[in-house]
């Protein structure tokens, strides 16, 4: 078993209005694996991810109470800077969102935003974010059209190149093929288990057999709490709780 | 089952007789309504039309009517500069309130700013055209427009804009007031374009380590950018038709302005002051010809500003 990247200790989360959202998660998440959270919708596995890179900050009134630690340091203190921790933890979307800009710019941005100028570096840093996201060899001729031109499933891989632009330790997907077709889903697929070469990743699925095909761990959860966890190929073949059974058997969900 | 066949049949029947009435109350109000203006508009202005011509009218700066000679240059100049220096002063200020209320003011606050602002919308035109007589032309005029001359008359280029003698009946205040008029209209266009991002969009910006401001700079604004296009368009189509607060201000004056606080006139004001002086039939007609003008303009320029709102709808609700 590898080390940890992450570690989650006893973490409850409290939605505006005091909605306990997590109840007391304790969870690792190891270095260079994928690590799925699955369950039924409302199951706060979004909800957990989304605790990764704080993006529960961005809206009043949300509360965390516990620890998460990324190599050691509590993500969740006070004086962490959020800029900061979201170039460490990068985040893939349930939809593809491109900005307004063309094909190289949406790689440059985060690159730029870290004060990186020096044009070459930026080309050199674009290409191969490109590149390792599967998607250089379909744009490279057409770097400067707009990043809109491209199909849904192109501007997914887009989205997954500007991320590891940026070269974060941890990314974080949130159901990232839900809004594609099947072929352009099993290319993000591959791409996934092709990036924990470099980056730690967790993902957040509806779609059982797409956990059981990119992820190394599983972290199965049911109304805000985790059931169980455990290797991916223990939770789909033995998994100990009975709920977990039930559920990966499609007894409900 | 009998009963319940003659009772569908009579559904039906008031279906098909409601179909019509709506049909053609839309029908109307949407489509014969302003084809009837621009017509009865074309009709009355046609001897004005025959008589002077498009073009000579439209480049003439006569307005004599004892001499039964017109022209719509200066209204329609005057028309466009204090449209233009109102959406001027009135487009950055709109598009920071937008964004202060939909990024940055506290959540319970937001409804609260949004209404008072919105509310401002709702005071008729003619209170502000008082307001703007009684105490921002004199403001103006003793106060603000001196200090101006004395200040930056020796600047080149831009000194022009301020010579002349300071009255507040002048373009100056007109366009304040009017910009202060659009406002609400402005920024709620813009506010609503923001809101109709999605979050994750926003959200993609922050994810990556952006901060505030420049989620708002570099991804909020270019992406609403055709939405904030159409909504400074939409409401400079309020300010070319705005008549009671103009009139007040404008001094009504035919003369092309050359700074800042000379009077002038738009076609509002020649409209608003004249109708009731209009003895001969080619006066009269002269003044239905700038009705019609404008009238193009305003349906233009509405219609331009749609097309850019709908760009940002396509491209977001899905």
């Amino acid at each position: 078993m590898s080390s940890s990247r992450m570690e989650v200790k006893n973490l409850n989360f409290y939605y505006a209005g005091n909605k306990l959202a997590l109840k007391n998660i304790t969870l690792p998440v190891y270095d260079k694996k994928v690590t799925a959270l699955i369950g039924p919708s409302g199951c706060g596995k979004t909800t957990l991810l989304r605790c990764f890179n704080r993006m529960h900050d961005l809206y009043p009134g949300n509360r965390y109470e516990g620890e998460i630690l990324l190599d050691g340091k509590n993500i969740l203190d006070k004086d962490v800077d959020l800029m900061e921790l979201r170039t460490k933890v990068g985040m893939v979307f349930q939809k593809p969102t491109p900005f307004p800009m063309s094909i190289f710019d949406n790689i440059a941005y985060g690159l730029k935003l870290q004060g990186i100028k020096n044009k070459t570096e930026l080309k050199d840093r674009v290409e191969e974010a490109l590149k390792n996201a599967a998607l250089w060899e379909e744009v490279k001729d057409r770097l400067n059209q707009s990043a809109f031109s491209l199909s849904g499933g192109q501007q997914q891989r887009l989205c997954i190149a500007r991320t590891i632009a940026v070269k974060p330790e941890v990314v974080l997907f949130d159901e990232p093929t839900s809004a594609l077709d099947p072929i352009s889903t099993s290319k993000i697929e591959e791409l996934i288990v092709e990036l924990k070469k470099d980056h730690t990743i967790v993902i957040v699925t509806h779609n059982m057999q797409q956990a059981a095909r990119v992820s190394d761990y599983t972290a199965f959860m049911y109304l805000g709490e985790l059931i169980e966890f455990d290797s991916t190929d223990v939770i789909f073949t033995k998994p100990n709780k009975k709920l977990t059974e039930d559920y990966i058997s499609g007894r409900f969900g | 089952m009998e009963a319940r066949k003659k009772a569908l049949n009579q559904a039906k029947l008031f279906e098909n007789v409601f179909k019509v009435v709506l049909g053609s109350a839309a029908l109307f109000v949407g489509i014969l309504l302003p084809l009837v203006i621009f017509i009865s508009l074309y009709k009355e202005s046609s001897l004005a039309i025959n008589h002077f011509g498009v073009i000579n009218f439209l480049t003439s700066t006569d307005w004599d009517p004892v001499a039964e000679k017109f022209g719509g240059l200066v209204p329609l100049m005057g028309t466009f500069i204090a449209t233009f220096l109102a959406t001027l002063i009135a487009a950055p200020i709109s598009i920071g309130i937008a964004i202060f209320l939909v990024e940055l003011s506290p959540n319970k606050l937001k409804p609260v700013f949004s209404t008072a602002i919105e509310l401002l919308a709702g005071i008729p035109s003619i209170i502000y055209g008082m307001w703007g007589l009684f105490v921002m032309a004199p403001l103006f005029g003793e106060k603000i427009e001196p200090w101006l001359t004395e200040n930056f008359q020796n600047v080149p280029l831009v000194g022009k804009l301020f010579e002349g003698s300071p009255t507040g009946i002048d373009v100056m205040t007109t366009s304040l007031v009017l910009s202060i008029m659009i406002i609400p209209f402005m920024s709620s266009v813009v506010k609503d374009a923001f809101n109709m991002v999605p979050s994750i969009m926003r959200e993609s910006a922050y994810a990556l380590g952006a901060t505030k401001w420049e989620v708002i700079k570099q991804v909020m604004i270019p992406i609403t950018a055709s939405s904030i296009a159409g909504g400074l368009i939409l409401s400079v189509g309020r300010a070319l038709g705005e008549t009671m607060a103009v009139t007040f201000l404008a001094g009504n004056v035919n003369q092309i302005p050359k700074s800042l606080f000379d009077p002038f006139t738009t076609i509002t004001v020649a409209l608003a002051n004249q109708f009731t002086e209009a003895d001969t039939a080619i006066y009269l007609s002269s003044l239905y010809f700038l009705a019609l003008i404008l009238f193009v303009i305003s349906f233009f320029v509405l219609y331009l500003s749609k097309i850019m709102l709908l760009r940002l709808e396509k491209k977001w609700k899905v």
